[in-house]
């Protein structure tokens, strides 16, 4: 690059330096170079400007618990998390370590003695938090699809079943998780009791709330692209008469992938939202409890840990609907559709 | 040639619309032959789509009914294969596959597995498409787009072969060569065709008969042409034809002198939205 730079003024030797290393440079046109350079420059500028903008704000923000935490506090706070972590995997190889031993020294003294393995029983860190939230929130939102996609096209392939449900589907739409809970809690409590549970309550209260929240996007826009398939797409099955699967697989699924897609993103951001305020009052170990946990902890580190945790949900979020991105790119027919 | 095998009669259809029925043909009568080729012409919007879709049984006439083989249509049906104007392939899916669809559908318990495989491949080798079977159709050309839609027709052994306006969207060139693809196809396999064109040259050259439609409201048919040029016909040696240049002649005469469309724009509105609407019906 550099090199090129130097080179260029007269025209002979930029004649032979482009079929040396300005071939790479003169390949990017101008435009769009500046678009390179404006597309990493200015989301890094806006980044920077948030976190002085918080740096400067936070100090003037006194709350009960001390001043605000600001990018620096919240940083410490994270490597004070990432130590924990480290603890408890130290902590977790050592009683492993005294376990085994002991078992030995038993089995030394006597070859038939009962050998007792225990599982290490440590309290969830904040890493098996996030991993406690994301196994809750996919479950929740597996489930909402697998009910919302195939309502979603027996809905949207009959005019009357969607006049007559439509009304049903827009009243829950607008509920939130909070109104659900109490509900779910308590049928959940009567409905779900077993000598020993597969999985915790709490963690079937998060995850119905999740599905009953996030379902409705996904149903609503598979029913519409169902609706929308191109008439000719339809007179070609009416032609081949077409059996009612055969049309579906074929035809209305292909065909309705883009609006599918748009629902499931807009019901996995839904879900990912509705589980931390789940997992709050449903005390599911994940994110959600965390930061309850956090706040009632009340110490000077909690205001630093919650920002952790919040940073993280936004992080994670992101990643989800991303992934969902990657997933629609793979499955989508149209390859030269841009998915954003 | 006489053996009846097509018969439209006194087939009449009114779309609803906001303002009453709008009735778009009315007693139309005709009647084709096995291994005819006929051609509907006329002007745009007088219904001769319609006719078409019709016999092909998405819509149903209002009045009269059309007969194949002695038998009612009502319903669609793969023995009335039908190319669309805008090829109508399914975009997910490759051109072998396009056509895998109709023929698992017809020859299902019929043909093997190694048989439709073959039959596939004669078809997209009869439309001369072989090297690009496995394409989707966003990678092929328009020309190649509607040669699969043949294919796809032809591959599910049609009595008769529905045509609406097939070559109307590709640019001259190539629907000269389709054209010609037709023709042999049509040649060899002895094909029952009604096609739909708005256009008098592809119409003579192609055609055993051309019915001309008159305009709508109220459209029916105006008047038949009997094309009895020598076939294999060769588009270079007839242009010089005065028997071709006679023929031509008629159809223009009928379409810009007996049938000259005074263009009010308003009722043909009224049409166009009210074969949208029964289309929304009929889907």
């Amino acid at each position: 690059m550099s090199e090129s730079t130097t080179v260029i003024p007269t025209v002979s030797s930029a004649k032979a330096a482009s079929k040396f290393p300005t071939a790479l440079v003169s390949k990017i046109s101008p435009a769009k170079l500046r678009d390179i350079v404006l597309g990493t420059c200015l989301p890094i500028l806006g980044l920077v400007f948030f976190l002085l903008f918080w740096h400067v704000g936070a100090q003037h923000i006194k709350t009960s618990l001390g001043t605000f935490p600001g990018p620096k506090e919240v940083v410490t706070q994270w490597n004070n998390l990432v130590a924990e972590q480290k603890d408890e995997y130290a902590r977790e190889a050592a009683f492993y370590e005294r376990q085994e031993k002991r078992n030995a020294e038993a089995l030394k003294e006597d070859p038939n003695a009962e050998i007792k393995v225990r599982e290490y029983n440590g309290r969830p860190t904040f890493f098996n938090k996030i991993q406690t939230s994301l196994f809750t929130v996919l479950s929740g939102f597996i489930l909402a699809t697998v009910i919302a996609i195939p309502m979603g096209i027996v809905i949207g392939l009959s005019q009357s079943l969607y006049r007559a449900f439509n009304p049903v589907i827009q009243i829950f739409k607008p509920v939130s998780p909070l109104a659900w809970l109490p509900l779910i809690t308590l049928v959940v409590s009567s409905v779900y009791v077993s000598e020993d549970p597969m999985f915790s309550k709490s963690f079937i209260i998060s995850m119905l709330t999740v599905t009953l929240c996030s379902m409705w996007p996904t149903m609503i826009n598979t029913a519409v692209g169902v609706a929308g398939v191109s008439k000719d797409l339809i007179n070609v099955s009416r032609v081949l008469r077409l059996d009612w699967l055969t049309h579906v697989r074929k035809i209305v699924i292909p065909s309705s992938i883009p609006m599918m897609f748009t629902g499931l993103r807009l019901s996995l951001g839904i879900a990912w939202m509705v589980l931390i305020a789940a997992e709050m009052l449903a005390q599911n170990p994940g994110l959600g409890k965390f930061v309850w946990d956090e706040f009632q902890n009340g110490s000077s580190d909690s205001l630093g840990r919650i920002c952790v945790a919040v940073l993280t949900i936004g992080v994670i979020g992101f990643g989800l609907d991303r992934t969902l991105l990657a997933i629609q790119g793979y499955v989508n027919w149209d390859k030269s559709a841009v998915v954003r | 040639m006489s053996e009846l095998h097509l018969e439209i009669s006194k087939v009449g259809i009114d779309f609803p619309t906001p303002k009453g029925p709008f009735c778009a043909l009315q007693d139309v009568n005709l009647k084709i032959s096995k291994g005819e080729f006929v051609s509907l012409i006329g002007h745009s919007g007088c219904g001769k789509s319609t006719v078409l879709n019709i016999v092909a049984g998405l819509y149903q006439a209002t009045t009269g009914g059309v007969m194949l083989n002695g038998r009612e249509v009502n319903e669609p049906g793969p023995e009335r294969a039908v190319v669309f104007q805008n090829h109508s392939l399914l975009p997910w899916l490759t051109a072998y596959q396009n056509i895998e669809l109709g023929v698992k559908r017809v020859f299902r318990g019929k043909k093997t597995k190694a048989e439709m495989r073959e039959w596939i491949e004669h078809n997209l080798e009869l439309v001369h498409m072989t090297h690009a079977m496995h394409k989707r159709p966003d990678e092929i050309s328009g020309g190649m787009k509607q040669r699969v839609g043949i294919a796809r027709a032809l591959a599910m052994e049609p009595e008769i072969l529905l045509m609406d306006e097939p070559f109307g969207a590709l640019d001259a060139l190539t629907r000269a060569h389709l054209q010609d693809s037709l023709m042999e196809i049509q040649t060899a396999l002895g094909n029952t065709v009604i096609m739909i064109t708005h256009d008098v040259d592809e119409a003579v050259l192609l055609s055993d008969r051309i019915v001309m439609m008159t305009n709508g409201p109220s459209a029916t048919v105006g008047e038949i042409l009997d094309v009895k040029l020598a076939r294999p016909r060769n588009r270079l040696e007839l242009a010089d034809d005065p028997e071709y240049n006679g023929y031509r002649t008629a159809v223009l005469r009928f379409l810009y002198e007996k049938q000259k469309k005074v263009e009010p724009i308003a009722p043909k509105r009224a049409e166009k939205a009210a074969e949208k609407d029964s289309s929304k019906q009929v889907a």
